[in-house]
């Protein structure tokens, strides 16, 4: 196949499609993902540890870590909780049992438990772990940034950090001796085991093992196979006879896969990218439509007011107007009557004139 | 106008400058000795808490806190709210300088920062909340920096590239609203994967939308706040507009974060009722998240409307300051302090004194930015030859 099964899963998840993506981070199917078939981890027998830490000493030797302050037959170690750390990638702690039954302490080994869908490779924005076919959860420092959200998201607190190194620094932890397993070796720890209580197969097959102990001893081993579901299931698998709370290993994690954790407000993402922005255009529309609205009924009312002005004026000046012309007609008519009466008076006046006159010119001739 | 008004600075040997002086040098020394000798020499990180204050605070408050440039552009520019038009510059501006920083202190806590754009050039982990917080941060810078830009360019009078960086604000605004959405909500996203480290009060399958509410009331309160800030030192810079828009944008905004946070106490009720955690709030834990919840949501929630409601900007402006605090603890609490809630107090985390000091380095480069962009560049006043257009 020319595309892989990872690159199509990453563009589904750039094309916005990172909910089905983050739930199928370690599977393309649907269901309940159990593992890739084949694929191998190992059994931790917890009741026959005894806290010899050869596996330690082995893990240090077969990945070149540097020699520990004090050796590993040094057994006062195991008086403190120890976790894991960039130069030890497994170490056994010793717990003394609160169960009276069982009175001698128990120990437990404590590396990575290459979950089968892993909490660090779901939330690598780089991809540099990679749960393998194999079972193996590797680590790829080519490409890591140094962020450390695996270890944040972790919840067996297992990989470990170079904080002393400036520039370069890697995340460290566990490899299942991937390396060795090519070489069709075992791991180094399962191999330094002298009380065979770390058994390496293929894991459908160890939880048959782990099974057929529980049923053989019933007395000896709690009726639960820690690892088979914890976490949606890892790689590791475990056997005890206390509870396995007492022996740190926490009973509270579930059984859902890591990326189910994250799968719901991955799924939201494209959601928001693709309404967020017809909402807000939406908004912004109605907005500015009602701006536009207001603008065009100030202005409609500012006309209306306009025009009525002008109509008011119009009228006033119409009659001013008219008052106007009648006082003028007024005027003139009154004019011409003073006018009329003027001449007539003239008139009469001169009429009387005239009449007087001959009168006056007779009486003189009378006279 | 920018060469005029530089004289008040000129005198440089303030009790601020030389506070700052200082703790720049320090600042420097913490850098060489961070990349010369490791995280390990400058944190108190472990392989139990690899996370710190420089995600803690920086990244995770330094990002709430900026989001007074989307809250604001979006008042203004997609709700229509131009009265408060005057606020945007300057939200803006500490929206982006507030992602800048962010993304400069991601350089100290990430290993090997050079490698930081590989999500989007080898990697491709979708899978990872990371991812999305990375890709819309960096694109959220981008658009901050785009929507910041027609003040530097008329400053430098380039009116044509200012005019289409103008033309660019609606399309700007969107794409802001909606990248914050994504990475204010992922931010709390990003501890949906670890529900038995996070103390169960604090862990929620509602984080993202705690996170994403709660950064709106922090945008609005940290532009009451900055608001305040500036008109104390910078008040000789801001023109009529500025001045007379001030009060009513307190005003309004009071109101809206008060409406906010009154929304975030109901769903966080939601919260600690859905994961049925009610028995929890009389352990310590519990007695500390009360303090969060009613100290530093309700109550700022009650003053913020006693504010508006009598129209005291002073209680506002304090309100801002308290509610602004009430988001660092937040964010702290998330993820730190009721982080590995579960882990002996002998293997708890406390920042290194030289944690505190990169980020006080951090917010003291911000402030100083901050400060000779404003005494430049039209952010607290319309630049005169551009009135018309705004």
């Amino acid at each position: 196949m020319a595309i892989s099964r990872r690159k199509f899963l990453g563009w589904m998840g750039a094309a916005g499609i990172g909910s089905t993506v983050a739930k199928s981070a370690g599977a393309a199917s649907t269901g309940h993902f159990t593992g890739y078939p084949g694929s191998m981890g190992v059994l931790h027998d917890i009741t026959r540890c005894v806290g010899c830490r050869s596996c330690e000493a082995a893990c240090n030797q077969v990945n070149n870590l540097a020699a520990p302050t004090k050796p590993f037959s040094d057994l006062t170690v195991l008086e403190q909780k120890r976790a894991t750390t960039n130069e030890a990638y497994t170490v056994v702690n010793r717990y003394e049992s609160s169960e009276p039954k069982a009175a001698i302490p128990v120990f437990r080994k404590i590396q990575c438990n290459h979950c089968l869908e892993p909490a660090c490779a779901s939330v690598c924005f780089v991809r540099a772990f990679k749960k393998t076919e194999k079972g193996p959860v590797l680590y790829d420092p080519s490409v890591c940034v140094g962020c450390r959200y695996c270890m944040m998201a972790c919840p067996f607190e297992i990989p470990t950090y170079e904080y002393n190194e400036p520039l370069t620094p890697r995340v460290l932890k566990c490899t299942l001796c991937a390396p060795r397993l090519e070489q069709g070796l075992l791991p180094g720890c399962v191999e330094a085991c002298p009380k065979e209580a770390l058994t390496f197969g293929k894991r459908t097959d160890l939880i048959q093992i782990a099974r057929e102990r529980i049923r053989n001893h019933p007395g000896r081993y709690l009726n639960h196979i820690y690892g088979e579901n914890e976490m949606g299931g890892t790689s590791w698998l475990y056997l005890s006879s206390v509870p396995f709370g007492s022996v740190g290993l926490r009973e509270d994690l579930g059984i859902k896969p890591a990326p189910e954790l994250t799968a719901g407000a991955l799924s939201i993402v494209p959601m928001v990218v693709g309404l967020w922005p017809v909402l807000l255009t939406g908004v912004f529309a109605m907005n500015k439509r009602k701006e536009k609205i207001a603008a065009q009924e100030q202005a409609q009312a500012v006309a209306a007011a306009v025009a009525e002005a002008q109509r008011k004026a119009q009228t006033q000046l119409t009659q001013a107007l008219d008052k106007a012309k009648k006082e003028k007609d007024k005027a003139l008519e009154q004019a011409e009557k003073a006018k009329e009466q003027a001449v007539k008076k003239a008139l009469e006046a001169a009429a009387t004139a005239t009449e007087t006159k001959p009168q006056t010119k007779g009486e003189g001739e009378e006279v | 106008m920018s060469t005029e008004n530089t004289a008040p600075n000129s005198s440089k040997l303030t009790p601020f400058n030389l506070i700052a002086g200082l703790i720049v040098i320090v600042g420097l020394f913490i850098t060489v000795l961070r990349f010369t000798k490791g995280l390990g020499a400058v944190s108190n990180l472990s392989n139990h808490s690899p996370w710190g204050i420089w995600i803690g605070f920086d990244l995770l408050v330094g990002v709430a806190l900026a989001a007074g440039g989307y809250v604001t552009s979006a008042a203004v520019y997609v709700f229509g709210m131009k009265r408060y038009h005057s606020a945007v510059r300057p939200a803006v501006l500490t929206g982006f300088l507030g992602y800048l920083f962010v993304v400069i202190a991601l350089h100290y806590d990430v290993g090997r920062p050079w490698r930081l754009p590989y999500p989007f050039i080898v990697g491709w982990g979708t899978t990872s909340l990371l991812f999305e917080v990375g890709l819309c941060v960096a694109l959220y810078l981008t658009v901050l920096f785009l929507e910041f830009t027609p003040a530097p360019l008329e400053w430098l009078g380039l009116t044509k590239t200012r005019n289409l960086a103008v033309k660019l604000t609606m399309v700007l605004t969107i794409f802001g609203v909606v990248l914050s959405t994504l990475h204010q909500s992922s931010l709390g996203a990003l501890f949906l994967i670890a529900p038995s480290k996070l103390h169960p009060l604090w862990y929620s399958p509602y984080l993202p939308v705690f996170f994403f509410v709660s950064s709106i009331i922090a945008g609005l309160s940290m532009v009451i706040f900055e608001g305040s800030l500036s008109h104390k030192a910078f008040h000789h810079k801001m023109d009529a507009t500025h001045l007379q828009e001030s009060d009513g944008l307190v005003l309004g905004f009071g109101k809206a974060a008060a409406l906010v946070l009154a929304g975030y106490f109901t769903i966080k009720i939601v919260g600690i009722t859905a994961g049925n955690h009610w028995h929890l709030l009389t352990s310590p834990y519990g007695y500390w998240f009360l303090v969060e919840l009613l100290g530093f949501v309700a109550l700022p929630c009650l003053l913020y409307a006693m504010g508006a409601r009598e129209k005291n900007l002073k209680l506002i402006r304090f309100t801002a300051a308290w509610t602004v605090a009430g988001i660092v603890l937040n964010r702290l609490n998330v993820s730190v302090i009721a982080f590995n809630y579960h882990l002996p107090v002998a293997e708890r985390y406390f920042p290194h004194w030289m944690e505190i000091g990169i980020s006080v380095f951090m917010v003291t480069l911000l402030i100083l930015v901050y400060r000779f962009i404003v005494t430049r560049m039209p952010i607290l006043y319309g630049h005169p030859d551009y009135q018309a257009n705004h």
